[in-house]
């Protein structure tokens, strides 16, 4: 079942980039792709335990939390636009320092999408986690007061969890 | 009909450019490393992603078979560039920070090389 749906995901990528419809090309899209899924094929889904059902609605939580980031993102480039561009002078308007907190992600891949997240946001970036310990560099005050208030880390940590690990949703409102 | 997706390519790709603006001029004038990866690495990954979807859109003028897996790879690209560019960004901060450069700050009232403290540095 999921080696075929490897297979899919390659064969469609195949046809996008080949872009040749003749019997030729096709065929050999699918040897190409029958043996990247046979050799490869267990890298792509983790955890072959949850069903199909389950990865759909995955998929459907994952959109609607890449909407909310893409909106963070247009808001974070707004905001260094106005830091870039603002008649003051930087050491009034910029306040930078760095900070540390422990989230409640397990697995390595959510702890690398809450990264990124933060990086994207307006005015945080992730330095490096370490041990389960995100370091975080906040370009101004108020940007910084945002993330570390509490109830905006747990906000974007709950997204987070809500895609990758629901099992933990309800520790996160527990250490609210 | 040709002339909303010239006004949709134009505003994508203007926008991308006034981003750009941005993240250059902030790569410029932010005084120290880290608040020069914030303008870098934000403006980046936008504008870029904006600019490959007005080209993308520039591709649909001609609505054949072709021009849409073109529109499609450049999707693509825009996509790898979403995923890669925070991740980079990452990468340098984390080696900048692992070479213990100092970071600008203006607390304690003054501004001044503000010292990471020793037990944040492993």
């Amino acid at each position: 079942m999921f080696g075929f749906m490897t297979f899919l995901l390659m064969f469609g990528l195949w046809i996008t980039m080949s872009g040749k419809f003749d019997l030729f090309h096709l065929a050999l899209g699918v040897i190409s792709s029958a043996i990247v899924a046979m050799i490869s094929g267990d890298l792509l889904f983790q955890d072959r335990q949850k069903g199909f059902g389950y990865r759909l609605l995955q998929a459907g939580r994952f959109v609607q939390y890449a909407v909310w980031l893409v909106a963070q993102i247009i808001y974070a480039n707004m905001y260094v636009l106005k830091l870039a561009l603002t008649t003051k002078k930087m050491d009034q308007v910029l306040d930078p320092y760095i900070f540390s907190f422990k989230p409640h992600l397990k697995t390595p891949f959510a702890q690398f999408v809450l990264a990124n997240s933060i990086t994207l946001t307006p005015g945080t970036v992730t330095i490096r986690i370490e041990d389960g310990v995100f370091l975080v560099h906040a370009i101004t005050g108020p940007a910084a007061g945002d993330l570390e208030d509490s109830d905006v880390i747990n906000g974007m940590e709950r997204r987070v969890a809500a895609v990758f690990e629901p099992e933990i949703l309800h520790q996160i409102e527990a250490g609210k | 009909m040709s002339m909303y997706l010239n006004t949709i390519v134009v505003l994508f790709t203007g926008i991308g450019w006034i981003f750009f603006l941005g993240a250059t001029v902030g790569i410029l004038r932010f005084p120290d490393f880290y608040t020069r990866m914030h303008a870098a690495g934000k403006g980046d990954t936008l504008s870029t992603m904006m600019i490959l979807f007005g080209f993308a859109a520039y591709q649909l003028h001609h609505p054949d078979l072709a021009s849409l897996l073109v529109a499609f790879k450049i999707v693509f690209i825009a996509v790898l560039i979403f995923i890669t560019g925070p991740t980079a960004t990452h990468a340098i901060m984390d080696a900048g920070y692992g070479s213990k450069i100092d970071h600008w700050g203006t607390r304690d009232g003054s501004v001044s090389h503000c010292l990471i403290k020793e037990d944040e540095r492993s």
